[in-house]
Formats: structure tokens, sequence, C-alpha cells
């Protein structure tokens, strides 16, 4: 079966594209990335900014159970084409990696099934290595500490 | 156990991923590699060694020459590492799917 989220990264380069296809109405999808409670829900992160227009600027936070801020990201976004496009930068603070540009392109594939194109460029190949390497090493890690513990009871 | 060098480490140099590149279009002899640097031959040497631990590239012999060439499989440990990201996302994605898919039904 063809996979829905594709990720493309070439070796060398400091970009990654990444594309899903959706089985829903480009309008809707479109609407995930502009409206506040339901961004809030599928990225599941707070939203305290999101002003969802051209020089427009957005703040998410993610808490842990006791509130306290995990991790808080940022961006301005630099141009915004309702139902067609985002061009925004992302960072999240308080971590070592520089801010990235995001390059998000929405098409109709027809009624009911849409398509987001994702280009995400970094500030160097080796930022761009370590970043797509995270879920990999947080795996890694998880199974560690899973084990570790199997081990000590 | 063997701890194997880092796929990652191995292609964030620039020299080893030109070496990559070239080595991808044609399978090349040691000499013919190191005569497109201005590098010494050790130095391009140690780092078709360290491609060649990371199974990136293996080698062909032919005659009295080795070639080296382009491991697809070595390759493919590249895309194995990109997997856990791509599930990631792919899981974020059909969250959103879901969640977009309830508002409209409560419309």
């Amino acid at each position: 079966m063809e996979q829905k989220t594709k990720v493309n990264a070439e070796v060398g380069k400091q970009e990654i594209l990444i594309t899903r296809k959706f089985d829903l109405p480009l309008e809707l999808l479109f609407k995930a990335y502009v409206e506040a409670e339901l961004l809030q829900e599928w990225m599941g992160t707070k939203v305290i900014k999101l002003e969802a227009k051209k020089h427009g600027a957005y703040q998410f936070e993610t808490t842990d159970k006791d509130g306290n801020v995990m991790l808080r990201s940022t961006g301005v976004i630099h141009d915004l084409i309702p139902n067609k496009s985002i061009i925004r930068t992302f960072e999240m603070e308080n971590t070592p990696f520089p801010a990235q540009l995001e390059y998000l392109d929405f098409e109709k594939i027809d009624q009911d099934k849409s398509c987001l194109k994702m280009k995400v460029v970094y500030k160097s190949t080796a930022i761009r290595d370590e970043i797509l390497k995270l879920p990999f090493t947080f795996g890694i890690n998880m199974a560690h500490n899973k084990l570790e513990s199997l081990l000590k009871n | 156990m063997k701890l194997r060098r880092d796929v990652f480490q191995a292609i964030a140099d620039p020299t080893r991923r030109i070496i990559i590149t070239m080595v991808a279009m044609q399978g090349m002899t040691p000499k013919a590699i190191a005569e497109n640097f201005d590098s010494s031959r050790q130095t391009i040497s140690k780092h078709i060694q360290i491609l060649a631990e990371c199974e990136i590239l293996h080698q062909e012999q032919k005659g009295r020459e080795i070639y080296y060439q382009l491991n697809p499989n070595g390759m493919k440990e590249i895309a194995e590492f990109i997997e856990p990201f791509r599930k990631m996302w792919d899981e974020r994605f059909d969250k959103l799917e879901d969640v977009m898919k309830k508002h409209q039904s409560k419309k």
C-alpha cells in the first residue's frame, strides 16, 4: 500500500520534503492550520498566539501535566494565501536548533481529497541531519529506558 | 559487539558527500577518486574507508584494480533512520485528519 506520508531527505541537502495526502477537502485541510482551536487539538499544543495572515506570527506551548512549559515554539508567518500556501519560520525555543523556514503548499486532488507539500529548509545539512535523527534517537532511548526498568525489576 | 560507525556521521562530511555523488554515477578506483581532490591520497583513502565501514560503499575487484561502488543497502539504512521521523509526521497528520473529520460532521 502506498504510504500516505512521504519524507524525502536527499543526502547532502539542507532541506526535507514532507508530502501527505488527506481524505479531506482542501478547505478543511487548510482550516486545520489557521484556526487556533483546531490546530491546538491535532498538534497537542497550546496555541498562545496565532495570527494567520501575511506578516502574522504564532506561538505554541507544550506543557506537562503539572503545567510546566516543556517546549515553546514560535515563528512568523511570512505569507499566507488561503487554501493555497503558507510560508513561515519555525523555532523551538530553549533548544540549540536554529530557526527553520517552512513552505507549505496545499493542493486539491478532488472534492474529498487534498495534498500537503511541506518543504523545510534548515540552517545547514548537519542541523537537518540532527533533526531528522531526533525521533530515531528518542526511540532508541525509549527502548533503552524500558529495558533498563525491566532489568531493575 | 562491534560498534558500527554512525551513517549520519559518515555523510555529514562534505568530502565524503562528494565521493558518494561521484561513485553513485559509476564505480571508481581509489586513485580515480583521489584525483578529483586537492587533499592527499591518504586523506581520501581514509574517507573511503569510513564510507566502506558504514557500508555506504562496497568494493569490487576488477582484474588488478579495486573499484568502489555505492551500496544501495547502505543508503537504505539512512532511509531507516528517517523512518521514525516519517512515522512521527504520519501520526501527527492522522490526528489532523481525525480532528477535521469530526469537525466536518459537527456542522
